[in-house]
């Protein structure tokens, strides 16, 4: 799976958005492959090349770019722009490849046949057991059902929403790629984290009445919201 | 058909070479073959609690190098017949055990015994993992506290995903042993409720070993609290456990100290 910036004009204030993202979640994107959509941006937009080189210094890996204007000086260099670029933000499939050294080259599997044959698979992962201390459940399709709890220490990350039929007591990340329709849901909750679309809220931020009851956490804006289910 | 069992726990100090050790000698003293293995190379224990430790010639790093026959480094045990202990060596390192080796080793042992209990160190590293690859049951040994809990829950996702069992898509019988269980203490919520540990780590209960100066007795002398004083209260729980471990179906109590009438005028200690 790779994500897909799409940097908007001006550029300038566009980059101190994504420090302050950076600056909250500093791994976010460690070792993940991405695509830069270069749509939104003017013809007459200056010095793409050196704004993808500031993006690199940021450590993100910048596999190919999409929309990207053949005027641009530099802009090559970061990989040739995809096909398919009319449908901006859809997620490409890359071989799951050992996080290769950050080579700025689009690799010949980056084809759009790959994403097809993602999107056929129904978009959820359902988990049959408890996720223990320690485990890291990643789907970032859509959404993940876990039958059993979350244990201390554990996390489950969703590119939608996240249902947990036991205890939350890790983390819940939904809505990775930036779904603020995403919710948490779960039957307990004692979570340690809870997170929708970059919004986060600690287990002291959460409203105490509401520990070890079941409970849906939603986003009202760029607020967290929890609720009681019952 | 031989059973394999692995004795863990990823945190230090909860009892699993006791446990090892109980569950071995009551094992045997049923008429089992038994074999405990210390898997904990370089901080080696099992033999000073099983009380052989000047009897160390060989150890399983020699049997694992091929530079030993196992015959030549398991120690029969003197009280008991079908006991024997397979000893770690203690001057070498978790890095000397190899796959291959610690694979030929188990299935030899299988050959040989009803019974290979493995007793894991602590810690998530290639030892603990080594220890568990080839069982067929887990003992996951844990305290009643929060600490203890939370790494017997990562030990036991690693139980579901970095063993042969796992590996194959079977499933690994897991068994919880709550040890160092104080009943003075849950009467007054200082420790975590036994109902909370089994929601949390939501695997079936073994037993519950309570606290006892009888364990650290036996050990200091080197004998199993089981064979040591088989009617102690810790004792009676690791011979229920071992009921358990075969099947059958026993209530589970937590035994008491019997006290006599003298002992329980002047038995409350000072401290």
């Amino acid at each position: 799976m790779a994500l897909v910036l799409s940097p908007e004009p001006p550029l300038a204030d566009w980059l101190v958005a994504l420090d302050a993202q950076i600056y909250r979640s500093p791994t976010f994107f460690d070792a993940r492959p991405v695509v830069v959509d270069l749509g939104s941006l003017s013809r007459e937009q200056q010095g793409v090349g050196e704004f993808l080189g500031m993006l690199e210094q940021r450590g993100i890996r910048i596999i190919g770019t999409e929309g990207a204007h053949p005027s641009w000086e530099g802009v090559e260099a970061w990989g040739r722009p995809l096909p398919g670029a009319g449908k901006p933000g859809k997620p490409i499939e890359v071989p799951s490849a050992a996080p290769a050294p950050a080579q700025p080259v689009a690799q010949p599997a980056v084809e759009p046949p790959a994403a097809e044959a993602a999107s056929a698979e129904p978009a959820a992962l359902v988990i049959d057991h408890p996720i223990r201390s320690g485990q890291s459940i990643i789907f970032e399709r859509g959404d993940v059902t876990i039958l059993g709890s979350v244990a201390s220490g554990a996390e489950v990350i969703a590119g939608g929403s996240v249902h947990i039929y036991g205890a939350l007591r890790g983390r819940a990340i939904a809505g990775l790629l930036g779904n603020a329709k995403a919710r948490v849901f779960c039957r307990k909750l004692q979570a340690e984290l809870v997170a929708i679309d970059g919004v986060y809220q600690t287990a002291d931020d959460m409203p105490s009445n509401l520990i070890g009851q079941a409970v849906q956490a939603w986003l009202d804006g760029e607020q967290m919201k929890f609720t009681a289910l019952d | 058909m031989a059973k394999v069992l692995v004795v863990t726990s990823g945190k230090g100090g909860v009892g699993k070479t006791t446990s090892t050790a109980a569950l071995g000698a009551a094992l045997a003293q049923g008429g089992e073959n038994v074999v405990v293995v210390d898997f904990d190379v370089g901080l080696r224990n099992l033999d000073l609690v099983m009380g052989a430790e000047r009897r160390v010639v060989f150890d399983l790093i020699n049997v694992v190098q091929g530079d030993a026959k196992l015959n030549q480094a398991l120690i029969r045990d003197k009280r008991i017949e079908t006991l024997s202990l397979l000893p770690a060596s203690q001057t070498r390192d978790k890095d000397a055990l190899t796959e291959a080796g610690v694979e030929r080793v188990i299935a030899e042992l299988k050959e040989k015994f009803d019974w290979v209990i493995c007793d894991s160190p602590a810690g998530i590293e290639r030892g603990a993992l080594l220890a568990m690859r080839h069982a067929d049951v887990a003992i996951v040994v844990t305290n009643p506290e929060v600490s203890s809990v939370r790494d017997s829950d990562r030990i036991i996702g690693m139980l579901d995903s970095k063993t042969l069992k796992a590996e194959k898509g079977e499933r690994m019988e897991k068994h919880l042993l709550l040890t160092r269980y104080d009943a003075g203490r849950a009467a007054r919520n200082e420790m975590l409720k036994t109902e909370d540990i089994l929601e949390i780590l939501s695997i079936p209960l073994l037993g519950i070993i309570p606290e006892s100066e009888e364990v650290l007795r036996a050990s200091n002398i080197g004998s199993p609290v089981t064979l040591n004083n088989p009617t102690s209260a810790p004792s009676r729980a690791y011979f229920d456990a071992v009921k358990r471990l075969k099947g059958e179906m026993v209530d589970v109590v937590v035994p008491m100290e019997r006290k006599g009438f003298i002992s329980r005028l002047f038995g409350r200690r000072v401290a």
